[in-house]
């Protein structure tokens, strides 16, 4: 199997979109680029999209390398919620910041680990697998918070999700550390390698000598931990535990964010950053989209609008009618060997 | 076989003699409560002062939580009906489908009482009132007292509840009521916020940079407190003064949010009461005694709070909650 050099070409789709979805912004909002500093803090329309991506970016970055073995976890966004949950109710009993994130962090880790054994074990499917704990997650947080929205105001707590560092929010700090980290987990060591060896063929991939089922758990296990940061950032950011609704259909946006960075659901090749900027093209529309003073009716329709012309950029089938930089893969043999029509370039 | 029978024969004649006993001894109304379940703090609320309100008249009250599903709540009333309970409360978790298990209770003589929300029957006889609040209402009252506050000149900015809802469709009518009546109130931005804090903050934020960073604005109307609550942060992270340089009003009155006003961060709430159980108790009772139907909707009050009596409010609710 000859793989293409990884070059900018193959990140066009990602880039593109986010381009033109902050293009499209700007022509709806003239001041969206205009930043400024608030209480030493980055304040503008830009800083939103980047500080209200942060969690399904968290999310997205899990959730990649999930996909990439071809499973996938429903999970995320009750973890989120466990791992929120935790962190105020300790919070709120008096525990200081450093035990109250371990825990939290934790109960993220061993959500992971619930799952990767259930799938790498039990070898139960990923979508069912997860869907235990996405179900019961919720109402384990629930039970955690007695249903309520449990509030602190634990400075430290809440500086993870409003504080900033060299004028740059937190959650979008945290964001890049953990893309940073989990980038050099996977390509400076063979992880990355074995983890999509799995995604394309399990079998052989543990003939070749690789120890799936502990690259699977692990995955699973970072994909939960990246879901406990992204629930403190959220709860952090409210300054408060909303079991009910924190995360709630995260997991779909973070498997969309993945999708749309152009890493296959049949698993292999995956592009961590990718992912994070499929997050922001999704939280781009968003913002866009409360700034533009549309009818919140309107919400779904446009975004899904936006959504499909993303994803048929994407598609295999229309790409051969756009014009193409010289590439040295061909999806699939084409039909009809002709040269791509030039109407389609304007 | 014969030992099985005998046993069953006298737990059951036991039991008869115990229910006559006690009906002799002090005729303690019993009544079966079929709650949606405990979603948000409101519906735990609502649980916690039924049970109170009971307790206050010497209610036998029986709560079966239905986890968010009709057919629990279908189950309960069917054994309710089975206890022979002296009437029934349920808080339908859904508008349609109940007309059958109700003409099981009607014919059971055993009085029914919605409470909360309103269903949809073809025969209004088949419960005998419900006791809501209206959400209209709660809206006009929300604006009238930014109209008055202001001097019917604001330019508003909405948090809408989740799209589609019944309470935001009847908060934003009660309020745009209001709107229509004074030229000087104009509503700039609408958005949904979905009902929760976290919404709240991010469409708060995008209004305020929207609005030339919030200078635009001069009051925000949430649909619930919650919202309220995110978006006074936003407001904060703006370097704006919440409850000053914005004025916040909301509904449903929760703790945190009358934790807010004492603080001086939000103007007014307009209170959902949780306490439907108490007036259903006083109409079941008048009916048991002098046999007068209630009128088919009891409205409970939407009253509004301000500032003045925050503290005391708070350290009222904080536990009922």
């Amino acid at each position: 199997m000859t793989r293409p050099a990884p070059g900018p070409s193959r990140n066009l789709p990602q880039y593109g979109a986010l381009a033109a979805v902050l293009l499209a912004n700007w022509l709806l909002f003239p001041d969206f680029f205009s930043i400024r500093l608030q209480d030493g803090r980055l304040f503008g329309s830009l800083i939103d999209v980047l500080n209200r991506g942060a969690p399904v970016a968290l999310l997205a970055i899990g959730m990649t390398m999930v996909i990439a073995t071809r499973g996938v976890d429903l999970s995320v966004g009750a973890v989120m919620a466990i791992s929120g949950a935790v962190a105020a109710t300790l919070t709120q009993a008096g525990w200081g910041l450093a035990p109250v994130l371990a825990a939290s962090l934790g109960a993220g880790l061993l959500c992971g680990l619930w799952n990767g054994l259930l799938v790498a074990v039990l070898r139960i499917q990923p979508i069912i697998a997860t869907l235990i704990l996405m179900v019961a997650g919720r109402g384990i947080a629930q039970l955690v918070t007695e249903g309520q929205i449990v509030t602190f105001t634990s400075p430290g707590l809440a500086f993870i999700g409003s504080g900033s560092f060299l004028t740059v929010p937190m959650p979008v700090v945290i964001t890049a550390v953990l893309l940073g980290v989990t980038a050099l987990l996977v390509r400076m060591t063979a992880l990355g390698l074995m983890i999509e060896a799995v995604g394309v063929n399990q079998l052989s991939s543990a003939g070749a000598g690789v120890n799936t089922p502990v690259v699977l758990v692990a995955v699973y296990v970072w994909c939960g931990l990246c879901a406990a940061v992204a629930g403190l950032v959220v709860a952090a950011d409210i300054r408060g535990a909303d079991a009910n609704n924190a995360g709630l259909w995260l997991e779909l946006d973070a498997i969309l964010a993945v999708v749309v960075g152009g890493t296959s659901l049949l698993g292999g090749r995956f592009g961590l950053l990718r992912s994070v900027v499929g997050a922001l093209i999704l939280q781009a529309m968003n913002t866009g989209i409360l700034l533009s003073g549309f009818k919140p009716e309107f919400n779904l329709i446009v975004k899904a609008g936006v959504l499909m012309v993303v994803l048929l950029l994407q598609s295999p089938t229309l790409t051969l009618f756009l014009p193409r930089p010289a590439s040295p893969r061909p999806i699939r043999p084409p039909a009809k060997p002709e040269s791509p029509s030039p109407s389609a370039g304007a | 076989m014969s030992r099985t029978w005998l046993i069953s024969a006298a737990a059951a004649a036991a039991l008869l003699i115990g229910l006559g006993g006690a009906q002799a001894a002090d005729k303690k109304l019993v009544v079966g409560f079929s709650q949606i379940g405990s979603e948000s703090g409101w519906r735990a609320a609502e649980t916690k002062t039924a049970k109170a309100e009971a307790e206050k008249r010497g209610i036998d009250l029986k709560i079966s939580d239905a986890q968010q599903k009709q057919e629990n709540q279908i189950k309960a009333v069917r054994s309710f009906v089975a206890q022979g309970v002296d009437a029934i409360f349920i808080a339908p978790v859904v508008a349609t489908g109940w007309d059958s298990v109700l003409k099981e209770a009607k014919e059971a003589k055993i009085p029914v009482v919605l409470l909360d929300r309103q269903i949809e029957t073809r025969d209004p006889g088949l419960y005998m009132t419900a006791v809501t609040s209206d959400t209209v209402l709660e809206g006009r009252v929300a604006g009238e007292w930014l109209a008055k506050q202001t001097g019917g000149t604001c330019n508003v900015v909405e948090l809408q509840g989740t799209v589609g809802s019944s309470p935001a469709i009847n908060r934003k009518k009660g309020f745009d009521e209001v709107v229509a009546k004074n030229s000087g109130m104009k509503i700039v931005r609408t958005q949904s916020g979905d009902f929760t804090r976290a919404k709240g903050k991010e469409v708060m934020e995008s209004f305020i940079k929207a609005e030339n960073g919030g200078k635009g604005i001069c009051a925000v109307y949430a649909h619930n407190d919650d919202m309220a609550v995110g978006a006074i942060q936003a407001i904060k992270e703006a370097g704006l003064k919440p409850g000053k340089d914005i004025l916040v009003v909301s509904i449903d009155g929760v703790p945190d949010i009358f934790k807010a006003m004492a603080e001086g961060e939000a103007n007014a709430t307009v209170e959902l009461t949780p306490n439907m159980a108490g007036p259903a108790f006083d109409a079941l009772v008048a009916f048991k005694k002098d046999g007068k139907a209630p009128p088919k909707w009891i409205q409970t009050e939407s009253a509004l709070f301000t500032p003045d009596t925050a503290k005391a409010e708070y350290e009222r609710r904080k536990d009922a909650y």
